[in-house]
């Protein structure tokens, strides 16, 4: 499959769970905040959180079943790097209220004017990183 | 107190059946778009390089399918399995919101991994999203750590509104 047909498939399957989430259970689907709820809720909630993040690590390995392949990951950065850039995205997305999934799918679908700054924010830091990293490359 | 909902209560288990389905077609999703591949999203944010528009694709497609389904959420009453929407109560742009947003984005650049395609990526048994996503759980942590400002302090202790205000608040 063409990549961009594989995004598009793949983003539709995307925006199904974050509809499906809203519309069984009233919840967003944004992965940072499921991801600190566990560590912040208790009781059901807590126990949602967790299962949505038992399914979302279980999601590689069923498309590796169907498919036959696993995910593809390339290009992965040295430990220091991923280090550093776990803290300042778990610090980033709670202090901004979200991440890609929260603001960038949840948020823009809601037409939420704080999701779009939020978006606009975090893409052009992410630019002019990965710029600034290219420029540093031998 | 919340033990006397019938209809609400006695549903957790297709609640959590609901947000494990959710996880993992989340998780297949990513699998299939192609995103958990730092390679490609830091082609995405490559601009200036060799562009990789193949993120334009899933944003878009996820968030028509989102928009569809919000859509029709906001002429129900009520979601399926539970008393009420929970939907984010802020209105403000604020410094914390672009600040935060922009710390995230310098992360998500030097990696090439965000909170979703990393904690989906961990079932890869691959070290270096282990180590990624044990750095962002302390980042997180270290959050939790700073005091709150009036707006925002004590969240857990203040359920967010209800769109539909009659609805049993099911807290905890």
């Amino acid at each position: 499959m063409h990549p961009y047909m594989a995004g598009l498939a793949g983003g539709a399957l995307i925006g199904l769970s974050v509809a499906g989430l809203m519309l069984l259970n009233g919840r967003i689907a944004g992965i940072s905040g499921v991801v600190a709820g566990i560590g912040r809720n208790r009781g059901e909630r807590q126990h949602a959180d967790i299962a949505f993040v038992i399914g979302l690590i279980a999601g590689p390995p069923l498309f590796a079943w169907l498919s036959g392949a696993w995910p593809a990951m390339h290009g992965v950065a040295s430990l220091p790097v991923l280090a550093g850039a776990g803290l300042l995205v778990g610090f980033g997305t709670r202090l901004g209220s979200g991440c890609t999934s929260g603001h960038g799918v949840a948020g823009l679908a809601r037409l939420s004017p704080r999701s779009l700054a939020a978006v606009f924010t975090f893409l052009a830091t992410g630019m002019l990183t990965v710029t600034a990293l290219r420029g540093l490359a031998p | 107190m919340s033990g006397t909902v019938s209809g609400t209560m006695n549903r957790t288990v297709p609640r959590l059946a609901a947000s494990l389905g959710a996880g993992l077609v989340f998780g297949l999703g990513l699998s299939l778009s192609g995103m958990l591949d730092p390679a490609r999203v830091q082609g995405f944010l490559d601009v200036t390089g060799a562009w990789d528009p193949t993120l334009i694709f899933v944003l878009g497609s996820a968030v028509s399918v989102a928009l569809a389904g919000f859509t029709l959420a906001r002429r129900l009453p009520r979601p399926a399995l539970a008393a009420r929407f929970d939907l984010p109560t802020h209105r403000r742009i604020d410094g914390r919101l672009l600040g935060g947003a922009a710390l995230f984005g310098i992360g998500w650049g030097l990696s090439g991994l965000c909170p979703g395609p990393a904690v989906a990526a961990l079932s890869t048994g691959a070290l270096p999203v282990a180590v990624f996503v044990l750095a962002m759980l302390v980042g997180m942590a270290a959050f939790e750590r700073l005091p709150q400002p009036r707006s925002e302090a004590a969240p857990a202790a203040r359920p967010p509104a209800p769109i539909r205000p009659e609805g049993p608040v099911a807290s905890g």
